[in-house]
């Protein structure tokens, strides 16, 4: 029989911990994939956030660093400054990237650190139990926004890749989704051209990518999915933000 | 030994850390530690290494983190304000095991504080500063070349023993301009980072390496700050270092580290003028407390500090209670006069 599809090389063959129907793993076979088909698994350093991916470096069959809350983008930084020719990129959610580790996203986009940042949007703080994120949608309930996210108490959510277009040293930002398989198929070609940015040494380079939590929005897998589109892509800016080629 | 040369502490400081092979520096501008990032600011891309002026010391000590896992030397300078801010990422680095060199050219604190010098932060480098169960390994010189030559043996401890290690100097030691020569080169054998990050395809054995310090086993995670708890232990025992100031026949001994201990120095001259029988201990290491130094028979011990009083306790500590230790203190960036320190040794010993 003719084998059509092979798990990865770019993953290791530890199981994973996401809750069924999280989309964390969809997001992690894709960039193994690319890793692997591009053949940069043995030059390759990742950094891990803390969050639910906080274990990933068990996952992406690279060398690894994990990072404390929010600095990946950091740690990435000092990595990439010590071994110029690897690549380097980091993962994180949106507690971890658009809340405690702002400033150090913002800023390496600023320096146009050549380091990639694959950015998880699942509007909640998943592994912490579905506390209210800085992405959470106005009026989402959450464990911290019990009656919904207040607009005049919690304010706006933030929209990290439109943010970070505005930024000169950012050459690469795209924002997609993987609730679909069209969209997986357009998430992976961002994620492809953010690796080419950093291998082109063009600068920093970023993907959204809107994500589930069906534990923490109290959803079943399939509910979640339709969750996400109904509400967080007609609310977040998508597409491609900012190119070079 | 390279030749004679007058510098200022901090640049000394920062000289020492390229000769040391030093190749990578994270830091954000504070008085009085300023020096150091302005000297590496153009010092160190010259010597083939790679300096960021980070957003914040935040970022700065987890750049520092990434750096030393991929196993090159590294280091991040500041103030004590600023030393607050890195104390998650020390934490972080001493759970992953990661060699690393701090400065901290100490200022009066809490809060802003003052940009005199100061050693109030003797606590915060000494107990831990950041959470859970680790030690830092802190040196504090009282010359300008001895903080040249400390730089240089904390690259060395931090390499041998896989840690952090802090020189822990203030705004006197930092601004002032003293006679340096650097010695040449490290006469370690030192392990070789066979668990640094380079690329899968660069290590030997094929292997890829992970650096983390997330536990979710409990058991494992016992078995690893065991670990932690046995190296600490083999630090305390091999690396306790001191001076002692006539110390030979001496009745009464003043205790001080850095600067204090060197304004001690000449508190003795002026004692022994008098007929008084007066030393110093002056701790280089202090973790691992230099313990081994106290094991004296005195009158009595006076430690002095630019703080409230904080080594006292270690003092203490070691000295047990056979022997009375008193404690004078300046605070806000004030320093005692030599002849400050011998009305002190009078009136707390009774010896007018
Ligand atoms: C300094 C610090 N503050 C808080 C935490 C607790 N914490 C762990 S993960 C997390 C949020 C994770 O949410 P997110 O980044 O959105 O990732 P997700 O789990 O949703 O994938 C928080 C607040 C921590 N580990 N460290
Ligand atoms: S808590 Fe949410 S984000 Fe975390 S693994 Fe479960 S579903 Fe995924």
């Amino acid at each position: 029989m003719n084998k059509v599809f092979d798990k990865t090389k770019g993953l290791t063959d530890v199981k994973t911990h996401y809750c069924p129907g999280c989309t964390h793993g969809i997001i992690h076979r894709i960039i193994g994939e690319i890793l692997e088909e591009k053949n940069l698994l043995g030059q390759t350093i990742g950094v891990t956030p803390v969050g639910c991916a906080g274990f990933a470096e068990r996952y992406f069959n690279c060398d690894m660093v994990g990072a404390a809350h929010g600095r990946a983008s950091a740690v990435a930084t000092g990595v990439k400054r010590s071994l110029s020719d690897k690549v380097v990129f980091t993962y994180q959610g949106d507690g971890d990237l658009a809340s405690i580790g702002t400033a150090e996203a913002i800023h390496s986009a600023a320096r146009g650190e050549l380091i990639t940042v694959i950015f998880v949007n699942n509007a909640i703080y998943g592994m912490t139990g579905g506390q209210m994120a800085p992405t959470t949608l106005p009026e989402q309930k959450t464990s911290t926004s019990p009656h919904g996210r207040s607009i005049e108490k919690a304010g706006f959510p933030l929209d990290m890749p439109k943010i970070l277009s505005q930024i000169e040293g950012a050459a690469y930002i795209a924002s997609g989704s993987v609730d679909s398989p069209k969209s997986i198929i357009q998430a992976k070609k961002y994620i492809e051209k953010a690796f080419d940015t950093q291998l082109a040494g063009k600068g920093f380079s970023f993907v959204s990518l809107l994500s589930t939590c069906p534990t923490n929005w109290g959803l079943s897998p399939r509910d979640a999915i339709n969750w996400l589109q109904e509400n967080m892509i007609p609310y977040y800016t998508l597409g491609e933000l900012k190119t070079w080629k | 030994m390279g030749k004679k040369q007058l510098m200022k502490g901090n640049e000394a400081i920062a000289e020492a850390a390229v000769q040391a092979g030093c190749k990578t520096y994270f830091g954000y501008p504070i008085t009085p530690a300023s020096e150091v990032i302005e000297y590496l600011s153009w010092r160190l891309s010259e010597a083939g290494g790679e300096f960021v002026q980070a957003e914040s010391e935040v970022a700065a000590i987890n750049m520092v983190q990434g750096s030393a896992a991929c196993g090159v030397r590294t280091m991040t300078g500041t103030s004590s304000p600023g030393m607050s801010l890195k104390q998650e990422g020390i934490s972080y680095i001493a759970a992953n095991e990661l060699p690393c060199v701090l400065i901290n050219v100490q200022r009066g604190g809490p809060g802003l504080g003052g940009l005199g010098p100061a050693q109030g932060d003797y606590f915060q480098a000494v107990k831990g500063g950041g959470h859970g169960d680790y030690r830092t390994i802190v040196l504090a010189p009282s010359t300008v070349q001895e903080a040249a030559d400390l730089v240089m043996e904390a690259f060395d401890l931090a390499d041998l023993y896989c840690n952090p290690v802090m020189v822990l100097t203030d705004g006197i030691l930092g601004q002032m301009m003293e006679v340096v020569q650097f010695k040449s080169g490290t006469q370690r054998e030192l392990p070789v980072k066979d668990w640094a990050v380079k690329g899968s395809a660069e290590h030997a054995d094929g292997q890829r390496r992970i650096v983390t310090s997330y536990y979710l086993d409990s058991e494992k995670f016992e078995k690893f700050v065991k670990h932690l708890g046995e190296k600490y232990a083999q630090i305390q025992k091999a690396e306790q270092r001191w001076e002692e100031y006539l110390t030979d026949d001496a009745e009464y001994l003043i205790v001080g580290f850095g600067t204090c201990g060197r304004i001690a120095k000449s508190t003795v001259q002026m004692a022994r003028k008098e007929g008084i029988k007066l030393g110093v201990i002056r701790p280089i290491s202090l973790w691992p407390f230099p313990v081994e130094a106290f094991a004296k028979d005195v009158k009595g011990y006076l430690t002095v500090e630019l703080s409230l009083g904080q080594m006292i306790e270690d003092v203490k500590l070691a000295v047990g209670d056979t022997t009375p230790v008193e404690f004078y203190g300046r605070q806000g960036g004030m320093v005692p006069t030599p002849e400050e320190l011998l009305e002190q040794v009078k009136e707390k010993f009774d010896l007018k």
